[in-house]
């Protein structure tokens, strides 16, 4: 969207601490409301998943509470990840700077970032993380609709309930796994990650420090746009 | 039901051993069901509905003798009516009475995710404790009988209970007290399984019967209740009944490695993020590195 890439008008960007629009306030918006629909899904889902977890049931109202809102929930994840990738569908596209960072990585991992070829407003691992969770999503509302209505599916047909069972958990195992890796770094790992996605800024070293690229464009449209271009 | 006067053997989800995981007792209780002497009169469903204190419910007739086409959740006892070609070309109908089949292995027991929601008890009856059910409907896929169902309106699974309000206090259940031809039986698993391969070999040698037999699926490790049948090589016949009964592998995967593998994994993830942390920290940005720099 091109909305995004707007300088701050608080302070330039050329000036030292500037600050970059990085999350406008939709996205953020998009963002935690997906979030707060997968949490409730992923506690209640844990709950269902495991005895030893069941207590889980209890903090969003006990076992039939949970029950009944998590398909609910599960399709309010699904229609805000429809929105998200209406959202982030072209940013999201995996391209050929994405192909050498993937090469790459394993710096990432290490913290050697000067070691990384440079990159747009999102990485390969986000990217990977946004359609891990998309097409997860997927899976998991068709096969969440046969737990939901598994008596619809008929007798001759079980087969069916047994797929919808193996998919669920597994999509949901894949989803968690991602979901565990895109906390750990946008909270603790990434500093200044969470709170982009709290305020929506970045400041300027940080932009040109994780995603060079995008930077590089921002501050060129932004420098265009200010001589009339 | 009444949990109180019977210890338990098994309960769903459970989170630690049941207080009566390793009692042995002597009796188990058992329904026999004869379908050579059954006459279709439904008085066991009449029965059922009375003891257990529902009213009837509209339904469809589909040009059968069959009250409607499945058990429902306020209908538990049910007897279907199959029209069969034997082998000389002649018709017969198969009458066999479906209810729960109280397995020793119950499937609805091992797919529950509701701590108590499904209990076994030591004399064997598997039973429904509603108010612990979450309505999830995991039973549905866990049961290799088809047999639990939905209430929409309380959102509960019910099934037949075996009368365990009255076995447990000694009295036979309310289907068997109804049968005017004698065709259900109730007592303990051993003696049911006598009459029934005593039945069965009466048919084979007197009546010419060959094929009778008596239905108790080792896949579920019996059942707590028991069939006697004209033609035991093709149960099917008698309204879809399982040749091998057995709780759903994929259930069983699900319940079993899949649990640890899955639980393994969440907790290699938190861990994996937390070392990653001690050994590499935070990205932080230097900001002295940074310095005067020109954006």
């Amino acid at each position: 969207m091109s909305t995004t890439h707007v300088i701050s008008s608080r302070r330039p960007v050329g000036e030292s601490g500037g600050r970059i629009v990085r999350y406008t306030l939709s996205e953020r918006v998009h963002h935690w409301l997906g979030a707060l629909f997968y949490i409730y899904c992923l506690i209640t889902g844990l709950a269902f998943w495991s005895p030893y977890m069941y207590w889980l049931a209890a903090i969003v109202g006990g076992g039939p509470t949970a029950r009944f809102w998590h398909p609910w929930f599960g399709l309010a994840f699904t229609v805000s990840m429809v929105w998200m990738y209406k959202m982030w569908d072209r940013d999201m596209r995996i391209t050929e700077p994405d192909r050498r960072w993937s090469k790459a990585m394993e710096y990432y991992v290490k913290n050697e970032d000067e070691k990384l070829p440079p990159v747009g407003r999102f990485n390969y691992g986000q990217k990977l993380f946004f359609w891990l969770m998309l097409y997860g999503v997927i899976l998991l509302v068709i096969s969440g609709l046969g737990l939901w209505f598994v008596e619809s599916i008929p007798w001759s047909l079980r087969w069916l309930r047994y797929i919808a069972v193996t998919v669920h958990v597994i999509a949901a195992l894949a989803t968690i796994g991602g979901f565990i890796i895109h906390v750990y770094m946008s909270t603790a790992m990434v500093r200044g990650g969470f709170a982009a996605m709290v305020r929506g800024e970045v400041s300027a070293i940080w932009a040109k420090t994780h995603h060079r690229l995008w930077y590089e464009q921002v501050t060129k449209d932004t420098r265009d746009s200010a001589q009339g271009r | 039901m009444s949990q109180s006067t019977l210890a338990i053997r098994r309960i769903s989800a459970h989170a630690g051993a049941a207080p009566g995981e390793n009692v042995e007792r002597d009796e188990l209780v058992c329904k026999l069901i004869d379908t050579t002497t059954c006459i279709g009169c439904k008085a066991c469903e009449v029965a059922c509905l009375e003891w257990n204190g529902y009213t009837f419910t509209e339904t469809v007739f589909d040009n059968s003798y069959q009250t409607m086409p499945e058990t429902t959740w306020n209908y538990w006892n049910l007897i279907k009516f199959n029209e069969h070609e034997r082998e000389d070309g002649s018709i017969t109908l198969l009458m066999r009475k479906d209810q729960c089949m109280h397995c020793a292995d119950p499937g609805c027991l091992a797919a529950c995710p509701a701590d108590g929601a499904i209990v076994q008890y030591t004399n064997g009856i598997v039973d429904f404790q509603q108010q612990n059910c979450i309505g999830c409907g995991y039973c549905v896929s866990g049961c290799p009988f088809d047999i639990p169902k939905f209430n929409p309106t309380t959102k509960k699974m019910f099934k037949c209970t075996l009368c365990v309000d009255r076995v447990s206090e000694g009295l036979e259940p309310a289907c068997i007290k109804s049968c005017p031809t004698g065709c259900l039986h109730f007592g303990t698993k051993d003696d049911m399984k006598d009459l029934a391969e005593t039945r069965a070999k009466q048919l084979r040698e007197n009546y010419g019967i060959e094929k009778a037999g008596v239905y108790d699926p080792a896949g579920v490790n019996g059942t707590g209740v028991i069939y006697v049948l004209h033609d035991i090589t093709n149960p099917e016949a008698y309204g879809g009944l399982p040749k091998n009964p057995h709780v759903p592998w994929v259930v069983r995967i699900w319940k079993g490695p899949a649990k640890w593998i899955g639980n393994l994994a969440m907790l290699g993830g938190l861990l994996g993020v937390t070392l990653h942390y001690l050994r590499y920290g935070p990205k932080e940005i230097d900001a002295e590195k940074h310095e005067g720099e020109k954006p």
